[in-house]
């Protein structure tokens, strides 16, 4: 069974907010939107986006990390949002796995975003209902659209490519060989949600100089005639029979 | 079925392409629209510059498009109002170009230096700067001086090419990448891809910065340094390469100064220079190979590339004529000596072993990894070569380094270390981008003295140049600027870009003199843009005793409701970015890649808002009225009917065949680069995604400064006037002539005695250290730290807290703090705070942070902003918690021997050293009102914006139906 | 999380009206068991129309829970069809059992209605009695449900306990019976003693479990840390930025917005609003006074608007791992 998710890179993402405001850019105008804003242009502006990009450092100086964390709707696999929900607004797809909500059907009652601990559902304050990433539903099978288009809008934006979209029970996937070979997680695994989106960590590449290095023959100070005169000197060729 | 969804079943949808300017980035998109609304902004992929990616900005267009501070009238400054209180009543454009035509007219006719024409980060130099020229005003420059001249010159006049849209790290080969100090919001999203493809593919990643942020983040290693130091750190490493002998011999022999034999003959004038084999016969701006080198076969001097010669790099050795000479290699090595890992460990707070370890890693990946292509070239000595080889180290920097005052040394020794390390135009280094290498320094000159300057004529040379000797400069019979912003003086004399950053100050000041009219393009001057912002807005509103304002006539052309807008005497709505014709033009700065010229146009994609005018066309249609050269007929009459007419049309000179745009030239559009007006040019960019890609034959891709195919091809399509070679200046005769000036020891032009001993210091034919003209004078025990900015990579300077989605990312900007640092000052976290400086203080909000050095605190840049500015309200964060640093910084550092106003800048390019402030933090008292300080009265809405909607639902389609 | 008045007020009048009717039957019971004086039936027709306009109280509250209260007639019928999952559609189905239940054994009281349908003709009221044992059990599935919205909700560790149905449950009979008492001073002062001595019990016994459940939220060790929500191993992690700084639903709905002494301090206002000082009143109304007693009431509840308020207030989602600078 298919269930499409995200793999967040985190070893490339650079925290420039790309996937943020193209989120927002395609929903508001899209089949999950209008996404609104609150006080656009005076104090304390807030609205509803789908993803949010955070930034923690890790660590004391000058051992200090800093990470940049994009956050958005994990589609868990055991999505505790779902069954919460008394109307069956909030839903997980059987075909794909992504979890949605049914505008139609939401009473508001923002229970949902109780169930999940991942914080990942935002409540428009002026629709009244509650809203989500939908992996940008309204663009992946879109047919009017060129294949390589048919992707969540903060996958074509990120200029990092550090956001990988794909079927993570396919083990044959893009995104499931990043989460096998790379090391994907996933978040606040004690709770048995089973988020499909993953992360990948932070990789280092480390240089190891080894002393030989520094010492060659090829050193082009030789060529500079940079050397002692050393013939002269007595050596025990003068004395070795 | 609800609005929405009948929209969305409904609403007519079409894609345009243009390109975006949400920042300088220029990337590709795809513009869809609902029933002509802005549905979506796509990157294009395929566009070669972002292929397909587009950043938070990018994709936040649509809250640019539909801004409530967008200015759509023409406006003047109602009588009695005082600049800077926003009182405007609405004109025509008829009425404002009258206005101008009659004010604009009379100063060229009697002194054309007093229009000063001054723009921000616009992207078309090459109208802005032929305007000026035209008009006759050696008054004319864009943001470069307080951007990154230092970066442009400092390399430039160092290998022939530069950072940015002249060049950058070739990171899809190299091993390991080092990036000094913020580069995010240069040439952003290509980066930003290499830099992922880079760390996905192994390479190793070294971010040299005070603070760890944005691409730092994803760094293998951060070595925080503290600013101002990358020259000393640069040089240690130098020192550290030479020492171990990881440098490349055989590049900095067969493409470098670096075995020429240097005269150093004390009593000679010639001390300091190059020994010629003989004078040349054609003076030209480039190079002649008639140089000595010593060699070593017949251990005597030679003329450089002479067959069979092997030269020296190191040692000293004396002519026939007795006269003591020394490769400049040699000179290096002398010079950096004294630049250990030690000495620079005390400077820059790196520890030794670190900046041992960093050389190393540096010439073993350099040496080891070399990467070898096999592509077959054959260079300007005919030499015939089977494969382009490379060493993998590449390097980014841009304002970190640059917006200091040591900036230009510091940059020299960057682009040195580069070219010992044999990385120069060679993949996995640096790598140029057309119309890069330009021969050092690059041909174009200013006028070089007053007479060049007459009434009712085009001035006489170009508005910006690039002197190669003091007889370059652009100064008077005493040695004084005849520039207002004292450009191409003594005292920058290498200030390429221009010194906008004092043009209102000593415009206000009325030094050199006074000027008429000052238009101001595109640039927040009375805000972010300015240092000693609270200053310079008092000198904007300042009158002399006659009530006349110092600065008499204010003209501001701007989309949106800056700051800067509240001085005007006249504004003028320009259009955004998706509702007009551009050109990212060879002529200017073009969007050029590593393997071949690239240029792009914007092509409207929506109608101009009320009635917004493209700067472009105000310029064509004042230099039509003013009846200026280039916009006329010989029978008086407008030449071009618009700016796409002009852009078709135009030619450098009659039937140059050169032209703003290089894509589809010809009579239909047969050619490339160089060739007739094309009446279809617009048509055939609209096709083909708006860019214009040349591919370079892969044999001219690399090692351009000295591949004579390549340089032969650009000749021929007039990129360059010379196939002539182009030199890495390891040691820099350029800077040598201007010391020997100082010192008395050449004809010529000759610096003030003021500035003689300025001249001589700086102007070192070889990098070196010294301490920042600003520190240099501050008082380190009561200012002991820098304060820096960063750049966001989601807000693009002052511009985007009108945005409605972009604000809700950076809403205020906090002062990062070292905990240890705060706390020992008393200060807490979120806690409200004094930060101040010899020249100023404000009052902002603290965040501790483990990511910046502790000697140095830092914030977001012009996230803070004024009272009502942009059209926010008076109770918006950004101006009640935001902060702008520019109130400690001077745009001027005290009096002292060299003269009692002189720029807080490099004193070789003029480059605004925003960076090199000192300051002390404390707290605030708690009974001080829980703003931040200065605090101005509220700007008022203009008249003619957009109303601001209390809360919106953007919905394309319906958005501005439901207003 | 962020406490709202709608849900403060539909838990604690529902709780009262379903404590009342239980106090009602309770009373019934004892009476058909002989151990108490039969009543008239106007006591528990006018007692379950009273417990009834609580629960309509607690509907009522409901609708300002809800994004839009249209949605009460246009979408929440909806409600009934994830009763297989969700706690909050058990919920919306039992509320209405309850009030209907209620309704029908008020109604059937006031037609005083009834049938032998145990062939015993010595037992009255054997109608009201099966309606009213329906209508317990279906009082206690709905505190139950009430109860489980919360304690099913596994990661918000403050609520997911036993205790949390048990202080539902004690605290809503036990303001339930605080009610039947001041009623029973108007209507049958010879109740009042019983009433009040079972309000005082079951206060106590809500006293218990709710300190209980005080005590174990106090010791709580919380499953999920900045480290597990992020995924970095690393004992210092410090967030930075949240991704906006104006505020979102995520800053909204999650925080009290509140400082520690003043959570501290509506913790020991319910405290003594709720057990002392009812039991107090309880204890000193048995001689059927009838203002002491309708105070105790009075008291009660509006100590449970605050024992309410700090039940969300104190519960700390994991989600607000996310947003450490608020």
């Amino acid at each position: 069974m298919t269930q499409l998710a995200l793999v967040i890179d985190l070893n490339v993402c650079v925290g420039c907010h790309a996937c943020v405001t193209s989120c927002k850019q395609w929903n508001t105008s899209g089949q999950a939107g209008p996404l609104f804003d609150d006080n656009p242009f005076t104090k304390d502006p807030t609205g509803t986006f789908f993803n949010r990009v955070q930034t923690y450092e890790i660590g004391e100086f000058p051992n200090t990390e800093t990470l940049h964390f994009p956050k958005s709707c994990l589609h868990c696999e055991d999505a505790p949002c779902v069954p919460v929900c008394p109307t069956g607004a909030s839903h997980k797809r059987s075909e794909d796995g992504i979890v949605l909500v049914d505008y139609d059907k939401c009473i508001g009652c923002k229970y949902c975003s109780w169930a999940c601990p991942y914080g990942m559902r935002e409540f428009d304050e002026h629709q009244k209902v509650m809203k989500k990433c939908t992996l940008c539903v309204d663009r992946i099978y879109d047919e009017s659209l060129p294949e390589r288009d048919r992707k969540p809008a903060c996958v074509l934006a990120c200029p990092t490519s550090a956001r990988l979209f794909g079927d993570v029970h396919d083990p044959d996937s893009e995104v499931s060989v990043a989460i096998r070979e790379s090391g994907g997680y996933q978040l606040m695994p004690e709770w048995g949600t089973k988020p499909a989106n993953h992360y990948l960590p932070r990789r280092k590449t480390k240089m190891r100089i080894h002393e030989d290095e520094l010492v060659r023959v090829d050193n082009p100070l030789k060529k500079e005639d940079i050397r002692h005169e050393t013939s002269k000197n007595v050596s025990l060729d003068d004395w070795l029979m | 079925m609800s609005e929405t969804a009948q929209v969305l079943a409904e609403g007519r949808i079409e894609v345009k392409n243009t390109t975006c300017y949400m920042c300088a980035c220029r990337c590709g998109i795809r513009v869809h629209l609902r029933d002509g609304e802005v549905r979506y902004i796509q990157g294009n992929p395929d566009h070669p510059l972002n292929k397909g990616v587009i950043c938070a900005k990018g994709s936040s267009g649509i809250m640019k498009q539909y801004s409530p501070a967008r200015l759509t009238k023409p406006l003047k400054r109602k009588e009695g109002a005082l600049r800077g209180d926003a009182q405007f009543e609405e004109i025509s454009w008829d009425e404002a170009f009258a206005t101008l035509e009659e004010r604009l007219g009379n100063i060229r006719a009697t002194d054309p230096k007093k229009f000063a024409l001054f723009t921000g980060r616009d992207q078309m130099q090459a109208l802005t700067g032929l305007f000026a020229k035209n008009f006759g005003t050696p008054n004319y420059a864009a943001h470069g001086g307080f951007c990154s001249v230092n970066m442009a010159a400092g390399m430039i006049y160092t290998i022939g090419g530069s950072f940015w849209e002249f060049g950058g790290p070739d990171l899809e080969r190299a091993k390991l990448f080092v990036m000094i100090g913020t580069a995010e919001d240069h040439h952003s999203n290509p980066l930003k891809i290499e830099l992922s493809r880079f760390k996905r593919n192994g390479g190793r990643f070294i971010s040299i910065n005070p603070v760890r942020t944005g691409y730092s983040a994803i760094a293998d290693e951060w070595i925080p340094i503290k600013p101002g130091t990358d020259g000393a750190l640069l040089l240690a490493i130098t020192h550290e390469i030479i020492k171990t002998g990881l440098y490349d011999r055989d590049f900095l022999l067969q493409y470098s100064n670096s075995a020429e034999l240097v005269n150093l003959d004390e009593n000679s004038t010639e001390y300091g220079m190059f020994v010629r084999a003989e004078v040349p016969e054609e003076e030209g701006c480039f190079d002649p190979q008639n140089k000595l080198w010593w060699d070593r076969n017949s251990n005597k001097a030679v003329v450089c590339r002479t067959q069979g010669a092997d030269p020296r790099l190191l040692g000293e050795f004396q002519l026939q004529d007795g006269t003591p000479v020394k490769p400049a290699f040699q000179l290096l090595k002398e010079r950096v000596e004294q630049y250990t890992p030690e000495w620079a460990a005390n400077i820059t707070g790196i520890p030794a072993a670190t900046i041992r370890r960093l050389a190393h890693e540096m010439g073993i990946t350099a040496r080891d990894e070399k990467i070898e292509l096999p592509i077959a070239w054959t260079d300007v000595w005919d030499n015939e070569h089977q494969s382009v080889t490379g060493n993998p180290v590449a390097f980014h920097a841009m304002r970190g380094l640059a917006a200091h005052s040591n900036g230009f040394q510091a940059i020299r020794a960057l682009s040195i270390l580069m070219s010992i390390l044999g990385t120069i135009d060679r993949p996995g280094g640096f790598r140029h981008k057309a119309p890069f290498p330009r021969p050092i320094p690059p041909c174009p000159k200013t006028p070089t003295g007053p007479e060049d300057v007459q009434p009712n004529s085009p001035l006489n040379g170009m508005p910006l140049g690039w002197p190669a000797d003091p007889d370059d400069l652009f100064v008077d019979d005493k040695g004084e600027p005849v520039r207002i912003d004292k450009g191409f003086s003594w005292e920058h004399p290498l200030s390429v870009h221009g010194l906008m950053h004092n043009a209102i100050t000593n415009a206000w000041r009325q030094d050199p003199y006074a000027i008429d009219t000052l238009f101001i393009f595109m640039a927040n001057m009375a805000w972010n843009s300015s240092m000693n912002t609270d200053e310079v807005r008092r000198m904007l509103n300042d009158k002399d005793e006659n009530g006349e304002y110092k600065i008499p006539f204010l003209v501001v052309a701007d989309a949106f409701q800056s700051e800067m807008v509240a001085y005007a005497d006249l504004v003028l709505p320009d259009t955004t970015y998706l509702e007009r014709h551009d050109v990212m033009s060879m002529l200017d700065r073009p969007i050029s890649e590593y393997d071949g010229p690239v240029d792009s146009v914007r092509i409207p994609v929506v109608a101009p808002t009320g009635e917004c005018k493209p700067f472009q066309e105000v310029l064509l249609e004042l230099g039509s009225r003013l009846k200026l050269p280039v916009f006329t007929r010989e029978d008086g009459s407008r030449k071009y009917r618009d700016y796409p007419d002009f852009v078709t049309n135009f030619e450098t000179a009659p039937g140059s065949g050169i032209g703003f745009l290089a894509g589809w030239r010809g009579k239909s559009g047969e050619k490339g680069m160089k060739g007739e007006p094309n009446p279809d040019q617009w048509k055939m960019y609209e096709k083909n995604n708006c860019v214009y890609h040349y591919h370079l034959p892969k044999s001219y891709q690399y090692m351009r400064n000295w591949n004579q195919g390549y340089l032969q091809w650009a000749q021929e399509h007039s990129l360059t006037r010379y196939d002539e070679p182009i030199n890495i200046h390891i040691y820099s005769e350029v800077l040598q002539k201007f010391r020997l000036a100082a010192q008395g020891k050449s004809q010529g032009k000759q610096p003030p005695d003021r500035l003689r001993k300025r001249v001589e210091t700086y102007f070192d034919p070889l990098p070196f250290y010294f301490e920042t003209l600003e520190g240099q004078v501050s008082d380190k025990h009561k200012y002991p730290l820098n304060a820096v900015t960063q750049r966001p990579m989601a807000m693009y300077h002052s511009w985007d807290s009108q945005n409605a989605w972009l604000r809700q990312i950076h809403t205020y900007n906090f002062l990062y703090v070292h905990p240890s640092t705060a706390r020992s000052a008393g200060i807490e976290e979120e806690g409200w705070m004094w930060v101040e400086s010899m020249h100023g203080k404000v009052r902002c909000l603290c965040r501790y942070s483990e990511a910046v050095e502790p000697g140095t605190v830092w914030t977001w840049n012009a996230v803070g902003k004024a009272s009502g500015a942009w059209n926010l309200d008076g109770s918006a964060n950004e101006s009640k918690q935001g902060f702008l640093l520019n109130h400690v910084i001077s745009e001027e550092l005290p009096a002292s021997e060299s003269g009692e106003h002189i720029s807080n800048s490099d004193p070789v390019t003029g480059q605004a050293g925003w960076y090199d402030v000192r300051v002390r933090i404390y707290p605030a008292s708690a009974d001080e009102e829980k703003v931040t300080f200065p605090q101005y009265d509220t700007m008022p809405a203009v008249p003619g914006t957009p109303k601001r909607r209390p809360w919106q639902n953007y919905f394309a389609g319906l958005f501005q139906k439901n207003n | 999380m962020h406490p709202t008045f709608a849900v403060i007020f539909l838990t604690t009048l529902i709780g009262v009206g379903q404590g009342l009717f239980l106090a009602l039957f309770t009373e019934q019971s004892y009476s058909a068991a002989k151990l108490l004086p039969t009543q008239e039936s106007s006591f528990y027709v006018t007692g379950s129309f009273i417990a009834l306009a609580f629960l309509i109280g607690g509907l009522i509250a409901a609708i300002g829970h809800l994004g839009k209260p249209i949605y009460m007639i246009t979408r929440a019928w909806r409600g009934v069809t994830q009763w297989r999952t969700s706690w909050l559609s058990r919920e919306l189905i039992l509320m209405p059992v309850v009030m209907f239940l209620v309704f029908l054994y008020g109604l059937v009281h006031l037609l005083g209605l009834d049938a032998d349908l145990f062939g015993s003709s010595e037992l009255n009221g054997q109608l009201t009695l099966i309606i009213g044992t329906v209508s317990t059990a279906a009082v206690f599935a709905l505190f139950i449900a009430t109860a489980m919205i919360y304690a099913s909700i596994k990661f918000l560790q403050e609520w997911a306990c036993a205790l949390t149905v048990a202080n539902y449950l004690l605290l809503g009979s036990a303001s339930g019976f605080t009610l039947a008492s001041a009623y029973a001073a108007f209507t049958a002062p010879e109740l009042v003693t019983f009433y009040a001595g079972w309000a005082m019990i079951i206060t106590f016994a809500g006293f218990i479990t709710r300190s209980g459940s005080l005590i174990r939220n106090a010791r709580i060790k919380y499953k999920s840390t900045l480290q597990t929500a992020i995924g970095v191993r690393h004992t210092k992690v410090q967030q930075k930025a949240m991704g906006m700084m104006g505020g979102s639903f995520n800053t909204r709905e999650f925080f009290h917005g509140k400082t520690a002494a003043f959570l501290k301090s509506i913790k020991w206002i319910f405290l003594v609003l709720v057990f002392p000082i009812p039991l107090l009143l309880l204890w000193a109304g048995m001689d059927g006074s009838k203002a002491l007693l309708v105070l105790a009431f009075a008291t009660q509840y509006v100590g449970l608007l605050f024992e309410r308020w700090f039940f969300f207030a104190q519960a700390n989602h994991p989600q607000n791992l996310y947003y450490q600078t608020v």
